[in-house]
């Protein structure tokens, strides 16, 4: 995912007075043009509406899945407006290649990329439209604009005359849009940098946010299936009169994804996909088994693979050699909604809604499936019941979709939990295999690494290997590892089990870092250094990975008295542009149970949107990365996978909740992502912390009370 | 037919008496506010109040609500300590997807209705079956004692 976008390509495209007399103004965001024309039927733009009531709507293309997006889009377009922030409201945008992600080069939303992408191009859409009110102001007046000013939704003439943005919105709306804006310097920002409210809070206490499975339509069918129990099985005989005998049920449907049984309402889908009796062959997978899984990776580590960097040599001799092997489990992503997605598919065109992260690539895909061109394929984005990257696949709208073109019926197709949990797209399991080497003066002189797991590049189906055999998630925070190991190598051995791998919150950087933090942790120790001091002692060319350190080590008393049987263990990560430390508080039991009391965060994201926001983000990140440290594993047994709701895939609770904390490092660089970079550091820092108090390393997630026992 | 009474209003539904209260709330009566999360009474999204006590909708039959006092997020604002647990979430900004919060609300004011200054434990205790995968948890637990606190104050 390169985050090379070329920032003159960046125009604003029209105008237009809206019937009720406001001013809309379109604009392209970067990369989207080449798209918007070979769609040329939409109107391809993304908008900004000033209405004559004052009301200022910012309409969002990227999804809403609890990161916060539907208010720090506003809060870029608001400040460059000098808007009065009350008077914001956020539209979710239909899909439209307009609203096309730059960073992607598609309308979607993961990769921690919102804000990144966004940054400028949002806030100049902002600044063209108050130099268009002020342009306004200035002719209504017959003054000069320089003599103008705004703030706060009006322009004030130096006279002290004030017209609000809602008064100049027709007038403005005829202005030429200006071929060049001037946008704030940091120091002027009055909205940005503070933390506003989100604007979704609102409706997510009431009941009334629309989320995918609350969407309901006229003649409504609503679809459960019955999927092949083992990756790759196939449909063999269907007697579904059982089924069709419930109250309710109207259809059953066969497609390439399994059976589907379409009923008025979720129970009598359900009840009938349940009395389903279906014979599957289950194909090559039949006995696949999570062991096996383990074996073909720890073989693939051992033998190793594609060189994804070298630099001196590893195997020059050295007074001290270590050597580990770390293992990461396959793992669901769990959304607290089931997948789900309503499609309606119409003669000529279709509609769709879903709580999805990619709208985009939907069209066209979707546009396939039903015989429509991707123009034709309207998709209604809904608040997301949690992403993490699981939004971001097909299956669901795909196999709606189909339902909907065969039934002819506008149909809701519903994941049970069950399904969801067994539905794959899993954060790909892995295995690491390092060495390090220490001088005689306990410095870190080598390090090499050699990591097997399938590729998620090729399962994604929109990249590819490259030409170097190295799966770029595969080994994303050890190859670009920070610390100045003078001798370096890192392999990649691509294995592939047979599961449908896909992202997963903070994607490859979410089993590396547990991986390399717990291993650099290891050499610390080996070296008989204070973890915090040896990993400084490496980063001297790296002063942003220094400063979160140093940040959070302070913050967290690092190396002061703890309370009896408190141990901390500390990590640093960079990922998606930001640099996160976290030092976690822990005890263990004498049943080997971790209990973590405490974590202390710190981020340098750059320039900060909304610092509670990213607090949140941080946090949020922190206890889902725990959820998969203390618990998290999907693993397979006889082909099939052996989980299936909460009880046997836990996630934390409110009572194993510790208290966070996240400071932020003051920055003037360019924001970073937040959704996702605080997630890597809390394992390992969890991990090193067991250590610290136990003296076992944990080497295999999720960790395991019963090799943490006491004698 | 079954008779029920959803938020004060008297309702009859057809549906078959085994159904889940959850599904004749969110399918029958168009209800949505309340949530689909597990089926099995094992996340917790699904808490509505059954005469004011928190019940996992996904796993009660509708013939078990027959006659008793339903009462969901749709209805919370109706009632002061609904009002104050809406409150106290807006003031934290408590929600981030936001999939779980009916859940979540439903279960802090049935907890505050009972329990007029819960402690942790209290709070642990009615509100550990009630997952967020979001990890609002401190938010939840600063906002019902904001919440009772205000109650207590009346502010």
């Amino acid at each position: 995912m390169s985050a090379i976008y070329n920032a003159s390509r960046r125009g604003f495209l029209k105008t237009s007075a809206l019937a009720g007399g406001g001013l809309l103004i379109g604009f392209t965001l970067p990369g989207a043009s080449r798209l918007a024309q070979a769609v040329s039927v939409f109107s391809p733009n993304a908008y900004l509406r000033i209405g004559s009531d004052n009301q200022i709507t910012v309409i969002c293309g990227l999804s809403e899945m609890g990161q916060g997006v539907h208010t720090a889009i506003p809060m870029l377009v608001a400040e460059e407006l000098d808007a009065d922030w009350s008077k914001i409201k956020v539209e979710q945008a239909e899909a439209d290649p307009a609203f096309n992600n730059p960073i992607f080069g598609m309308q979607a939303t993961g990769g921690s990329t919102s804000v990144r992408g966004h940054w400028e191009p949002m806030r100049k859409a902002g600044a063209a439209a108050r130099a268009m009110l002020v342009a306004a102001a200035a002719e209504r007046w017959n003054a000069d604009p320089a003599d103008c000013r705004t703030e706060k939704g009006m322009v004030v003439h130096k006279s002290g005359k004030k017209l609000s943005y809602g008064q100049l919105a027709a007038a403005a709306a005829k202005q030429p849009v200006p071929a060049q804006v001037q946008l704030k310097s940091p120091k002027a920002f009055r909205i940005l940098g503070r933390a506003a409210r989100r604007l979704d809070t609102p409706a997510k206490v009431n009941g009334s946010a629309k989320f995918g499975l609350d969407v309901r339509l006229p003649g409504m069918l609503t679809a459960v299936m019955a999927r092949p129990p083992v990756p790759g099985g196939k449909l063999v005989s269907v007697d579904d009169s059982k089924a069709k005998a419930i109250a309710g049920v109207k259809q059953v449907l066969q497609i390439p994804g399994g059976v589907a049984v379409l009923a008025e309402g979720y129970w009598a889908a359900k009840q009938g996909r349940d009395a389903l009796q279906i014979k599957w062959d289950d194909g090559a997978n039949a006995a696949l088994l999570s062991d096996a899984v383990s074996k073909m990776l720890a073989e693939g580590a051992a033998k190793g693979g594609a060189l994804g960097r070298n630099e001196g040599d590893v195997g020059a001799p050295v007074a001290k050699r270590l050597e580990a092997v770390y293992e990461a489990p396959f793992l669901a992503h769990a959304c607290m909604e089931p997948m789900n997605a309503t499609v309606w598919v119409k003669p000529d065109e279709i509609e769709v809604w879903a709580g999805t992260q990619s709208q985009g690539p939907s069209q066209g895909i979707l546009g396939e499936v039903a015989g429509v061109a991707p123009g034709k394929v309207k998709v209604h984005t809904m608040y997301l019941g949690g992403g993490f990257g699981r939004r971001f696949a097909p299956d669901f709208t795909v196999d709606a979709t189909l339902l909907s073109k065969i039934s002819g019926k506008p149909v809701q197709l519903v994941y049970t939990r069950e399904d969801d949990m067994k539905a794959y797209f899993y954060r790909p399991a892995s295995v690491a295999r390092f060495a390090g080497g220490l001088d005689a003066n306990g410095k870190a002189v080598s390090f090499s690494a050699s990591i097997c797991s399938p590729s998620l590049m090729e399962a994604s189906g929109f990249m590819k290997l490259p030409a170097d055999g190295v799966d770029e998630m595969a080994v994303e925070g050890i190859r670009d590892c920070p610390y100045d190991f003078p001798n370096l190598r890192v392999e990649y051995a691509r294995r592939e089990p047979g599961v449908q791998i896909w992202f997963w919150r903070s994607v490859g950087h979410s089993q590396n870092l547990f991986f390399i933090e717990s291993f650099v942790d290891e050499m610390a120790a080996a070296a008989g250094k204070d973890p915090c001091e040896f990993r400084l002692g490496l980063l001297g060319k790296q002063p942003r990975f220094r400063g979160v350190l140093e940040l959070a080590a302070k913050k967290a008393g690092w190396g002061k008295p703890l309370p009896a049987g408190v141990h901390r263990g500390i990590a640093v990560a960079h990922s998606f542009g930001s640099y996160v430390a976290e030092v976690a508080e822990v005890s263990v039991g004498r049943d080997g149970k971790v209990r973590v009391h405490r974590v202390v965060g710190s981020v340098d994201c750059g320039l900060t949107v909304n610092p509670e926001i990213v607090k949140r983000q941080i946090e949020s990140a922190i206890v889902y990365g725990l959820s998969a440290a203390l618990y998290g594993k999907i693993t397979f047994k006889d082909g099939r996978v052996e989980q299936s709701n909460f009880h046997d895939y836990p996630v934390l609770r409110i009572d194993e909740m510790p208290k966070v904390e996240v400071h932020i490092v003051a920055s003037t660089e360019p924001p970073g992502g937040i959704g996702e970079p605080g997630l890597p550091p809390v394992a390992p820092a969890v991990a090193n912390a067991i250590f610290a108090a136990t003296g076992k390393r944990v080497r295999k997630l999720p960790i395991k009370a019963e090799e943490l026992k006491q004698a | 037919m079954i008779s029920l009474s959803v938020n004060g209003k008297n309702i009859s539904v057809n549906d078959s008496p085994d159904t889940p209260l959850l599904w004749v709330l969110r399918d029958t009566l168009g209800m949505t506010g309340t949530k689909f999360g597990c089926g099995v009474a094992l996340c917790g999204a699904c808490t509505v109040h059954l005469d004011g006590a928190p019940v996992r909708s996904c796993s009660t039959p509708v013939s078990a609500a027959a006659g008793r006092k339903i009462t969901t997020i749709e209805a919370m604002a109706a009632s002061p300590v609904g009002k104050a647990v809406q409150a106290a979430w807006i003031k934290h900004d408590v929600p981030q997807c936001g999939y779980c919060q009916s859940g979540q609300i439903m279960g802090a004011a049935a907890l505050l209705a009972k329990t007029r200054k819960p402690s942790d434990t209290d709070i642990d205790a009615a509100m550990s079956g009630i997952l967020c995968r979001c990890g609002t948890y401190n938010q939840i637990r600063a906002a019902i004692k904001d919440a009772a606190q205000s109650m207590r104050t009346g502010s």
